[in-house]
């Protein structure tokens, strides 16, 4: 895929030897990669299917070497493409072919925890889980909880606005950040929020969040700390039909009920797990919900009660609540393994993020299964229900010939159709390379132009990621012409 | 849309690039409930550009969790009709007058005493379609709670005053309006509520409000009933007396609507934005008696005569937040300036923005800040 022609990618570009002897003057010997096997692991993120070798690799241990690191590469005009765990699956952190990554993984130190202030200052490096781990003798933990947080990183949640299972109750980062320190592409310092629940002037802490690294080099977080609930529970409901599946999520919301979680998978997600995780799913459901309550024991006994009588109105073919903690863990194992369970039942897989208006999601996954048939590719379907967010991951094997074209094929068609429903090509893991296609279908030409205007008020010159989120103008006319789609204002939305 | 929506929009748009053509300026104005926030307008003596005939409900289907209207519906109507759905916008607005608006609403991005448990406006803000300086009619984010397809405009656009763009619709997530609501009243010092509040907000209680004002603590819980009860009971040891349920109604949209006696006078009014574990404010020349808490000790509301912009500001950012001058007279407001001045790399990015959504600064100058 050819990223030379979008948003700001520099035309030229200083000698590579310039670049490496300047960088050397503010980093040591071991925090910069120029030889290609120690590049090599640099050259993809969680979407392996797109890789390119970096120039260079920094890896700054402070925020000084990262500042002097960013001078250089804008006084140079070298792409700079930040990067945290890379356990992305867009794209985002993909390497430019001419450009430095900066890996922010150094930056790994828990600065402050405050159980009083239930906040914690940490930097880009610290994953997501370590928070957690941290704030756990004080009853607290950081909400947002995306699948891969036991590797990914804070800095990487704020570039893509990470969500999880339980955003729905909890929100997702952009909820659960208080401040963002950062530097310019000048390499200037700037704080974006403070240690209040608001700053004054525009909300630049919200723009920073899905922001995919183009705007700032996130250097800092202060995120905020929940306490955590006495009790959680989870019941576990079949269905025999997809569609009372849907019916049952809706009357959920109706009930005026906010699960903290609800889940989604459909037989072909089950049938992958079960094998791995043995969670106890119901293999002959087409559908299984799961439905999650916390709180305090009388809150949790209540709402529940209130669930199951939700699910059986709905029609579900069986219904079972978890008994204890190790029950509730094992029953969400099985959601929680999904994707790595999918991948040992396929050499290759894609995994799409549209989000969808819940009342649309019988008619989306009709529309999958006969995607599927059309391909030719099997695609088992995860769903953080509660929020319309879909997952389909669509199998295929990228030694076959033609495979890979014939998946990335299905999943543009998914997005367009999730675009088509009323909802977005993404909603929590970013645009990146991966659906900058997409994003022609999604925004018009206009809409795209204030994108581009809005970038250039932070990154004049385009080194920030260069490539990634925001399409170029042309790739979008070759995109409606191949297409045959002219997407405009408010055309389907 | 109907035909007269349709016909709103364009001629909005059609001022829009007479002005930009022109150099000329425009205010944008909703119902003015919140014409007394923010500075000016006055630079250029602007046109006012009313939003209030752009009106209606255009999507809303309570399963969905979601409301989508036009900027100029009432922000009551828009309530009104959430509540009969059993729904709310959690944030509790501040409407400051029956002529609010939704558009307006969400341009003040002002939330009210739930905030610290539900969130801010800009936490609901899912979506928006709006007219930018250039005349050009831009739909950003949408109907669905996760979206991160390009930058987050509609949230931008919260608080930012109307000075990026004019909101002509937006879409707003909206929660089940609690089962229960239970308020105590404890009799206690500002810091000894502080050290409770803060001691509370790490256990996970549904406290829902809270305010100290004169010696006295009031918390709000909300949720499920068997919740509500059994936390209320726990702390009814602590000396906490029910407050009747009136009462408490009452109390917390006073709060909400700065009609309690607290708000009441010209003596100008300052919010400070800081971290809910400071300790209490005191400032030289200024009674300290004469304030009001909320948000769990993140939101503190000081009133006094006389200029104390430069210390209030500069003990607002030594503790980690800002001070806003959220009432005062026009004169008051365009010496010391509403809003707390930006550090410089932060000056520059906005003005960059605002040149990126309205390169002829027709929208609203100076509202946010005299230099832009």
């Amino acid at each position: 895929m050819s990223i030379d022609n979008e948003i700001g990618a520099p035309r030229c570009v200083v000698g590579r030897r310039q670049l490496i002897a300047q960088l050397r003057t503010v980093l040591p010997p071991h925090c910069l990669l120029i030889e290609e096997e120690e590049l090599r692991p640099y050259e993809c993120d969680g979407l392996t299917a797109y890789r390119q070798l970096p120039s260079l690799v920094a890896l700054p241990e402070n925020e000084a070497q990262a500042q002097a690191a960013l001078e250089i590469c804008a006084a140079l005009n070298a792409p700079v493409v930040p990067r945290g765990a890379a356990t992305g699956l867009s794209g985002g952190a993909m390497p430019h072919r001419d450009g430095v990554v900066v890996s922010l993984a150094k930056l790994k130190r828990i600065v402050k925890l405050d159980p009083l202030a239930r906040t914690a200052v940490v930097q880009p490096g610290v994953r997501n889980l370590a928070v957690s781990e941290a704030a756990a003798p004080y009853g607290l933990y950081y909400a947002p909880d995306p699948s891969s947080q036991i590797a990914c990183t804070i800095g990487g949640n704020v570039a893509e606005n990470s969500g999880g299972v339980h955003c729905l109750k909890y929100g997702l980062t952009v909820h659960n950040v208080l401040r963002v320190r950062g530097l310019t592409v000048d390499g200037e310092i700037v704080e974006f929020g403070n240690a209040a629940l608001d700053a004054p002037g525009y909300d630049l802490l919200a723009l920073m969040n899905g922001s995919e690294g183009m705007l700032a080099l996130i250097t800092e977080v202060t995120v905020k700390l929940t306490p955590k609930p006495e009790l959680a529970q989870v019941v576990l409901a079949s269905f025999d039909e997809v569609t009372k599946a849907g019916d049952a999520v809706a009357g959920i919301i109706a009930a005026g009920i906010i699960p903290a979680g609800l889940e989604m998978m459909d037989k072909k997600a089950t049938h992958a797990v079960e094998p791995y995780v043995n969670a106890g799913y119901d293999m002959d459901a087409e559908a299984i919900l799961l439905c999650e309550s916390d709180g305090t024991p009388e809150e949790v006994a209540e709402e529940i009660a209130r669930m199951k009588a939700v699910l059986e109105h709905s029609g579900a073919s069986g219904i079972r609540v978890s008994q204890n903690e190790a029950e509730r863990l094992k029953f969400w194992a099985g959601r929680k393994a999904a994707f790595p369970a999918v991948g040992r039942i396929t050499p290759d897989y894609l995994c799409m993020d549209g989000t969808i208006p819940r009342k649309n999601l019988a008619r989306m996954l009709v529309a999958i299964a006969e995607m599927e048939v059309r391909y030719g590719l099997r695609c088992a379907n995860v769903f953080h229900a509660g929020d319309g967010n879909l997952h389909p991951l669509i199998m295929y094997d990228a030694n076959v010939p033609g495979q890979l074209d014939l998946a990335t094929a299905f999943g543009a068609e998914i997005l367009e159709l999730s675009v088509e429903l009323g909802g977005t090509i993404t909603g929590e893991h970013g645009v990146g390379i991966e659906k900058i296609g997409q994003m022609c279908a999604q925004f018009s030409p206009d809409e795209l132009d204030l994108f581009r205007r809005l970038k250039r008020a932070f990154d004049p010159g385009g080194l920030l990621n260069p490539g990634k989120a925001i399409p170029a103008a042309a790739r979008c006319r070759e995109y409606r012409l191949t297409r045959g789609a002219a997407p405009l204002a408010g055309s389907v939305r | 849309m109907s035909g007269h929506g349709a016909s709103s929009l364009a001629h909005w748009a059609e001022r829009i690039r007479a002005a930009a053509a022109g150099r000329s300026h425009l205010r944008l104005r909703g119902g003015g409930s919140k014409d007394f926030y923010g500075c000016g307008p006055d630079a250029g003596n602007p046109d006012t550009l009313g939003t209030r005939d752009y009106a209606g409900i255009v999507a809303y289907e309570p399963t969905e969790l979601v409301v989508t209207a036009r900027c100029g519906t009432p922000l009551a109507e828009l309530e009104a009709v959430l509540a009969e759905q059993g729904q709310s916008l959690a944030f509790e607005p501040p409407h400051f007058g029956s002529e609010a608006t939704v558009g307006g609403c969400v341009a003040a991005g002002l939330s009210g005493p739930r905030r610290a448990q539900a969130g801010a406006l800009r936490d609901f803000v899912l979506g928006v379609k709006m007219l930018d300086g250039n005349g050009d009619l831009l739909t950003f984010g949408g109907q669905v709670m996760k979206n991160v397809a390009g930058y987050d405009v509609p949230r931008l656009l919260a608080g930012s005053l109307g000075t990026l763009g004019l909101i002509a619709e937006v879409s707003l997530k909206v929660l089940p309006l609690p089962v229960a609501e239970h308020t105590l009243r404890f009799e206690l010092a500002q810091q000894e509520a502080l050290d409770l509040l803060n001691r509370w907000g790490g256990r996970p209680l549904p406290i829902s409000a809270s305010a100290w004002r004169g010696d006295a603590l009031h918390v709000r819980f909300s949720g499920a009933a068997a919740a509500v009860g059994a936390a209320a009971n726990s702390l009814v040891g602590l000396g906490g007396q029910p407050v009747a349920a009136a009462e408490a109604s009452a109390f917390w949209h006073s709060l909400r609507e700065q009609t309690h006696a607290f708000f009441a006078g010209d003596a100008p009014l300052w919010r400070l934005a800081v971290p809910s574990t400071t300790p209490v404010l005191a400032v030289d020349g200024m009674r300290s008696d004469a304030q009001l808490v909320e948000w769990g000790g993140a939101q503190r509301w000081l009133r006094g005569e006389g200029d104390h912009a430069a210390a209030i500001r500069a003990l607002a950012t030594e503790a980690g937040g800002h001070a806003t001058l959220f009432r005062g007279d026009a004169a008051t407001r365009a010496s010391s300036g509403a809003f707390q001045p930006l550090s410089a790399p932060l000056l520059r990015l906005h003005r960059n923005l605002k040149a990126a959504f309205d390169p002829r600064g027709v929208f609203n100058p100076g509202r946010l800040y005299p230099e832009f």
